[in-house]
């Protein structure tokens, strides 16, 4: 499987990356040579085998359902480029 | 009296305390005074020499009643993904500009509990993608070994700062984190030692993630001793991980020097690969030889599935890093780069934010991921890492550990291997299979090539078992006797 120029462009929407026509180009490339790459798993008899899942034989945990943190916007807005009050800013999204 | 942090160890420092040699705050002056004068290897992101000296001096009023812990006292730097409260945290990433976290890593918590002392944060591939630390947006790190001629090489990566330090003398220790060789490669760079542990073993939470299925934090050192004992500071069960395991943390320096008599050690053939270089051939002889003379048994094994472990790597890691790395968005914390409208702020924060490597990871990630490419690749993928960990499972019913080259080149000079991203990613051809079972592997600092540029090996071993891999890795570092250190070329 081979990407083109607009393949490309709309996995970087799907990504939510800005890449300018130059840089396009070259990730094009760059992409095809790692797919070429990574082409060669076709070759691997998987028939019957179950994909990984947890690398270590194990259950995820479970605790209750209860709420054991929070009650404190200060810490988490500290990093917060544009705030509000208690709240993030963000360009207007619904005219 | 004047201290040559250089010249210490973990263990000897921790004696030089003991025994009244000097106080921690001596000791941290020193590695602060190294650390500045170290500024040519561009190892550090932050320097944090007012806290260390703070640290340092509560270090010692513990020491003085007689409270002192594992590490009290110990000068440690940290990989700059591990989230350090009030310390500026990047991942070396453009896209966390400025953010100061508000919260500790588990890991780093423990080193603190331990009575470690911090020098600062480290230089690192961004996001720890990169296998030569030349990704960082705060610029590459430079090796301590230099070529004959003089040439700057690099320290490998991704942890290229952590061995960059530790090999420079300046820090005693420092963490690293290992996704797909991230703590052996650089270790076997930069002629030092680095375990990563079992997956599980130590708390991910905290660490700024890649590939969390693959993701480990583990120490780097100047010995097998020092790796064994600030690995019994970091690891540890933790409930805020959900894939931290709960069981408890073996005594790592008490049969450290058992030594190898009657172990089996295994020697995968598929490691001997076409056009292998020479010297990295006759290094593993020499290892193999080293054990057997030891007193342990030398097995030949397979490892059927070791030439698609690559690509198996670079499907899964890119995967689980463009959904980890979906949490960049300018919203919440660090850089924020303005557009018309959310989705075009979020375009113009990612395309600016992050660099050309983690981009091309993200893309290949996304790709893989999407809706009529899941099955053939990720999916894929995910089934030859079962067949991997398998060979694994086969291999250790023979043998107790086994033993390859750690990296398949030395250091190579800055810029080199730029132009196919997947030369760079062959950098990482024996330690990711290990990576991708979960299985703990160390390097061990094992000679110089002809060019008088270190070389490791690295030794593999069952889950959960460190304890007895640090054994083997201390047999062969008695074995190799590794004394070569860098000329501080760095000092001015």
């Amino acid at each position: 499987m081979s990407l083109d120029r607009a393949a490309v462009a709309k996995i970087a929407k799907l990504a939510r990356l800005k890449m300018e026509p130059d840089r396009l180009e070259a990730m094009t490339s760059e992409l095809n040579r790692i797919l070429s790459f990574v082409e060669e798993l076709q070759a691997v008899n998987t028939d019957n085998v179950a994909p990984m899942t947890s690398v270590q034989p194990m259950k995820l945990r479970q605790r209750e359902d209860a709420v054991t943190d929070g009650g404190n916007p200060e810490a988490v807005l500290k990093n917060a480029p544009q705030r509000q009050g208690d709240f993030y800013t963000v360009p207007k999204v619904v005219e | 009296m004047a201290i040559d942090p250089g010249s210490l160890t973990i263990a000897s420092a921790l004696d030089g305390l003991a025994k009244k040699d000097f106080t921690s705050v001596e000791l941290t002056q020193a590695c602060i005074a190294s650390m500045q004068a170290a500024k040519p290897l561009n190892a550090m992101i932050t320097e944090t020499p007012e806290k260390a000296l703070e640290m340092a001096k509560a270090a010692d009023a513990r020491r003085a009643k007689g409270e002192a812990g594992l590490l009290d006292g110990i000068p440690l730097a940290i990989k700059d993904l591990f989230a350090t409260k009030g310390v500026l945290t990047t991942a070396a990433s453009h896209i966390l500009d400025g953010f100061h976290p508000e919260y500790e890593s588990t890991a780093t918590a423990n080193l603190w509990k331990a009575g470690a002392v911090m020098l600062g944060k480290l230089n690192l591939d961004e996001f720890a993608m990169g296998s030569s630390n030349e990704t960082s947006y705060y610029g590459p790190v430079v090796n301590p070994w230099r070529a004959q001629d003089g040439t700057k090489l690099v320290p490998g990566g991704s942890s290229g700062g952590s061995a960059a330090a530790v090999a420079a003398g300046f820090a005693l220790g420092a963490t690293g984190t290992d996704t797909g060789g991230s703590i052996r490669q650089p270790a076997s760079l930069c002629g030092i030692t680095g375990i990563k542990p079992t997956y599980g073993r130590v708390s991910r939470w905290g660490i700024v993630a890649f590939a969390s299925s693959l993701d480990q934090a583990g120490p780097m050192t100047r010995t097998v001793r020092d790796s064994a004992l600030m690995l019994q500071a970091m690891a540890g069960f933790d409930p805020k991980d959900s894939t931290s395991v709960d069981r408890p943390v073996p005594d790592y320096t008490a049969n450290l020097d058992g030594g190898v008599k009657g172990m089996r050690i295994g020697i995968p053939r598929e490691y001997r690969m076409d056009g292998m270089d020479a010297e990295i051939v006759a290094l593993w002889e020499q290892g193999k030889q080293w054990l057997k003379e030891a007193g342990a048994e030398i097995v030949d094994i397979n490892l059927p599935h070791t030439h698609y472990a690559l690509a198996t790597y670079y499907i899964v890691a890119p995967a689980e890093a463009s959904s980890n790395l979906a949490r960049y968005d300018g919203v919440r914390y660090g850089l924020r780069v303005p557009g018309k409208d959310l989705i075009e702020m979020y375009e113009n924060t990612r395309g600016a934010g992050f660099g050309r490597e983690v981009q091309r990871r993200i893309m290949i990630g996304t790709y893989v991921l999407s809706a009529g490419y899941y099955d053939a690749y990720y999916t894929k993928a995910q089934k030859v890492r079962t067949l991997i960990k398998k060979d694994f499972e086969q291999a250790f019913q023979r043998v107790d550990a086994i033993l390859t080259p750690t990296a398949p080149n030395a250091a190579f000079p800055l810029g080199m291997k730029h132009d196919d991203p997947v030369v760079m990613y062959l950098n990482d051809v024996f330690t990711v299979p290990t990576s991708l079972a979960g299985l703990p592997g160390m390097s061990v600092p094992a000679g110089l090539n002809s060019g008088g540029l270190p070389l490791g090996l690295q030794l593999i071993g069952r889950p959960f078992e460190e304890a007895q891999l640090l054994r083997v890795g201390r047999s062969l570092e008695q074995a190799a006797n590794f004394t070569a250190k860098p000329t501080a070329w760095w000092r001015s």
